[in-house]
């Protein structure tokens, strides 16, 4: 960066989440760039707004919901101005002028002056008792309210009305909720849905009067107002009326600056308003004709605007798709994108009135648009992917609407749906997180993202099979701010904004072949990445540019650096390779030996038909290997995320049943397989007739012995979450199943991303994707097999190469005597 | 001042990784070497579960743990928010082309 005397200068109108978090998104990425002046007009730090509900209901405080505490500001130097309003915006003097007079000048303005509760144009809106919902001051007027006064009127059957109606109630009220459509959220929910919603919280205790228009609100003698009147006459006692009938874009101050407006401050897509000094980010800005009054939106134009402001100049924000959640506990609803369909969409319903369940899904084009969903919302985050992935739905619609729960299947005792486990149930079971301590601290460190969770709480962060349940209690935590990128916009890692999908782009589309092109050309963030981008990238060079590319060592996992297996102890498990599972005397022996010799405390057989020799000091490696390798034995690989094993069973070779020779074409497979890396391990199975004794139908690859040939399976997972092989197709050769797993494998490895099972790539791009490139393109077919056997052509044994050529250096302790 | 004692030649050591030392009554201590090679040096225990720090992937002026991914600071011994520990960091320097560690 360039040296300056003096750095430009960033006022920041509006303290607030969208404006905040723009500055915290250009701290990232430009920390040392402006001096910055932060003007609020209340009095407190940025808080989460969304989080007031839960503070009305009286399930959090106002300290819990401070995102940023005073400390902050002082700490990253930002001047600080609360309970002052901006005045006047001077753009010729560029500067800006405070209701107290406060001045500042800037060199690049940025507006987040919000939006303010519609107040209905009404006699008597301006009456004592009469609010809108939208501060703290406003939720603390709602509180007192709640405790002098009985009867409340909350005008507006939209998601923070309901919110407000429902934390009134809690609070002792008597609350009648007022609405004009003809059901509640109907800017959220389908009338099916919405009165499966008002059923509900007539159960609570609350009150509707729908298609009611007011007329005017009536003043009591006390002079606060006493009653609500509607245009049909009719009457209701109302001590206090919340106004939550939409909100307003507060873009007067930019209008009256002569900055150009249209129902909010007009944007393009990089953020910035008709004056290029100066950006506006959230709900008083319109993108595109649409203004967005949800905080996921905002978030996305957040990190957009400190993109320009920073000078990088390369982030486009392009509209967000929403989806909702309401935060009322004990209701279960979700929404997202067209939900409502129409003219060319089809939907998809399942509606059990009586089990409380009803689930909509609108498809546009085999792709879906839209859903809602009442009762059972345990598929919302998978749905919304979808949405957002746009995906092919074509070869899952016969199954979309009963879900795909993204819950793994052990390690949370059969729970998939997070509303029904208590605060105490175990959510990860790997780290002994429960839900009490996710909520907790989604509220208390003001939580947004699944990784934010994972980072905080480290649930979700070993196994990952309970990041489907993560994800749940984050969207009915947090409502409407909960949104998941699209899978193929999710940066690799905090090295970097760019996806796995686009950085493998560039490393083929650019010749790509060292890890320091890759960073330069891409614009990493950190000088040499990070444990997650690293050995990513270094897969990624040398599975595209085989025998060109070098393996870079220091960016693999150290099991893939040390050939064994790390073990909690520091120790490590070695793991000779037995073709197909078979093995014989000599080999036995050999094991035998080295066991008694290197004093092995464990010696166990592995689920992949293979011996395992566990507890073996890293110094030792090398010599183990060359007693095995004497023997005429390789490397297992069960350390890798490559080739791991081909089970197989006895086959035509001893069974009566068999059909087919299994252990001969295992081997063959595992032959051709040998040394293979991939994105993620590889297991493959023969078995040699359907009775599939070699459990052929959970690994990558399964192949099953027919009488006619063979069949062939691909995509099967038997791990965290057990995941049944697809069938692909059925060849008659030997030959075949090799060309046929061959090429799947390879395309596999050019396109899975890194840490993706070949079934979670499948769930990413459909099985007909697959059938189109490997059974019906017979060309393309045979161009990846022989791009699979031409990279591993010389494929060596990786215990013999870093005995003999490589250092052994990193085997050996350095040792220094007193 | 301390005395220097001289435990390698920093080529032993390769960039982006390390290497173990065991010095007797300061049991196993790992030397890393960083991309601009600076040189540090960590006792090799994760103040997590203990796990061998001089196995994990050096990035910039951290490494990460190999057991369960900690990331723990090569010159001050400290491990990254949110996570909260540290291990004893020990006083290296290049000179010449030797590593040398304090005694």
């Amino acid at each position: 960066m360039r040296k300056r005397a003096v750095k430009p200068r960033l006022v920041l109108i509006g303290n607030g989440m969208a404006g905040v978090r723009t500055v915290e998104e250009l701290l990232k990425i430009a920390p040392d760039h402006y001096d910055i002046t932060i003007f609020g007009a209340e009095p407190h730090p940025n808080y989460n707004r969304i989080l007031l509900s839960p503070v009305l209901a009286g399930e959090m405080t106002i300290a819990e919901i401070v995102l940023n505490e005073l400390d902050w500001y002082k700490e990253k130097d930002i001047k600080l101005h609360t309970g002052k309003q901006i005045k006047t915006i001077d753009r010729a003097r560029r500067k800006v002028i405070a209701d107290d007079g406060t001045e500042e000048s800037y060199d690049r303005l940025l507006i987040a002056t919000g939006s303010t509760p519609f107040m209905l144009p009404i006699p008597g809106n301006d009456l004592p008792g009469v609010i809108g919902y939208r501060d703290i001051k406003d939720t603390d007027e709602m509180i007192e309210a709640a405790k002098l006064h009985k009867h409340a009127v909350v005008i507006g059957g939209g998601l923070l009305g309901l919110e407000a109606a429902n934390g009134l109630k809690l609070r002792g009220m008597d609350v009648t909720v007022v609405h004009l459509g003809p059901w509640l959220l109907e800017r959220q929910l389908d009338e099916v849905a919405g009165k499966m919603l008002q059923k509900s919280l007539e159960d609570k205790g609350l009150k509707f009067l729908l298609q009611k228009q007011t007329e005017m609100l009536v003043q009591g003698e006390s002079g606060r107002v006493a009653a609500v009147r509607f245009k049909d006459g009719m009457q209701i006692p109302a001590d206090l009326v919340v106004m939550a009938a939409g909100i307003r874009p507060n873009y007067a101050l930019a209008e009256s600056s002569g900055i150009y407006c249209n129902r909010g401050i007009v944007v393009n897509d990089t953020m910035q308003t008709y004056d290029p000094k100066v950006y506006a980010v959230g709900e008083c800005v319109t993108h595109r004709g649409i203004a967005y009054g949800l905080v996921a939106p905002l978030f996305e134009q957040a990190k957009v605007a400190a993109n320009h402001l920073a000078g990088y100049g390369i982030g486009r924000y392009t509209g967000s798709v929403t989806s909702t959640k309401l935060k009322v506990t004990g209701i279960d609803l979700f929404s997202a994108g067209d939900y409502m369909g129409g003219e060319g969409t089809e939907e998809i319903l399942l509606n059990d009135p009586h089990g409380g369940v009803y689930k909509k899904l609108v498809i546009r084009d085999n792709k879906l648009v839209g859903g809602v969903m009442y009762g059972d919302t345990a598929d919302g985050p998978w749905y919304f992917q979808l949405l957002k992935d746009g995906r092919d739905i074509h070869d899952i619609r016969d199954s979309l609407i009963f879900g795909q729960s993204l819950v793994g299947d052990v390690g949370h005792a059969g729970k998939s749906k997070a509303a029904e486990m208590a605060d105490s149930a175990e959510v990860c079971g790997c780290n002994g997180i429960t839900k009490g301590v996710i909520v907790q601290a989604i509220k208390s460190k003001g939580l947004f993202t699944l990784d934010e969770v994972k980072k905080h709480t480290k649930a979700a962060s070993s196994c990952g099979s309970c990041a489907g349940l993560v994800e749940q209690i984050l969207a009915s935590t947090i409502g409407g701010a909960y949104t998941p990128a699209a899978s193929d916009k999710k940066p690799m890692c905090g090295c970097t904004e760019h996806s796995h999908g686009k950085v493998r782009k560039l490393i083929n589309d650019e010749h790509l072949t060292t890890k320091e092109a890759v960073f330069a050309e891409l614009g990493w963030t950190t000088p040499n990445g990070c444990d997650k981008c690293r050995p990513a990238i270094n897969y990624y060079l040398i599975s595209t540019w085989p025998h060109e590319a070098k393996d870079d060592p220091q960016s693999r996992f150290i099991n893939e650096r040390a050939h064994a297996n790390i073990q909690k102890d520091g120790t490590y498990s070695v793991v000779p390779r037995m073709w197909g599972g078979l093995t014989n005397p000599k080999e036995l022996r050999a094991i035998a030996d080295a066991a008694e010799k290197y004093n092995v405390p464990t010696v166990k057989v592995t689920g992949g038909q293979r011996i395992d020799l566990l507890g073996i000091k890293k110094e030792d490696l090398p010599g183990i290997w060359a007693d095995l390798n004497a023997a005429g034995m390789v490397s297992g690989h069960a350390y890798g995320k490559s080739i791991r094993t081909v089970k197989t069973c006895v086959g035509m070779e001893h069974c009566r049943f068999g059909t087919q020779l299994a252990m001969s074409m295992g081997v063959k497979l595992e032959k051709m397989l040998f040394d293979m890396y991939a994105p993620h391990k590889v297991k493959l199975a023969v078995s040699g007739c359907p009775r599939n004794c070699a459990e052929a139908g959970i690994k990558d690859v399964g192949v099953i012995g027919v009488d006619s040939g063979y069949e062939i399976y691909i995509g099967g997972n038997g791990g965290i979450k057990t995941e049944v092989a697809q069938f692909l197709c059925k060849v008659t050769s030997d030959e075949d199943v090799m060309e046929y797993s061959g090429a799947f494998l390879q395309l596999y490895r050019l396109e899975g991303w890194y840490l993706e099972r070949t079934c979670h790539w499948l769930e990413r791009v459909g099985l007909d994707y697959v059938n189109g490139k490997i059974v019906e393109d017979e060309d393309g077919r045979k161009a990846l097999y022989a791009a699979l056997l031409d990279s591993l052509k010389d494929a060596k044994d990786p215990w013999a190469t870093s005995r003999e050529e490589g250092p052994v250096k990193q085997f050996i302790p350095i040792m220094v005597e007193a | 001042m301390s005395n220097w004692k001289l435990i390698c030649k920093l080529e032993d050591i390769p960039q982006l990784g390390s290497r173990v030392v065991h010095w007797e009554e300061r049991g196993k201590i790992a030397v890393f070497r960083t991309s601009d090679d600076e040189v540090f040096a960590l006792h090799d225990k994760c103040p997590h579960k203990g796990g061998p720090l001089s196995q994990g992937i050096v990035h910039g002026k951290r490494v990460t743990c190999p057991l369960h991914g900690w990331n723990i600071g090569l010159d001050d011994g400290k491990a990254v928010a949110p996570d909260v520990g540290g291990c004893k960091k020990f006083e290296v320097k290049v000179e010449n082309g030797q590593v040398l560690m304090a005694e």
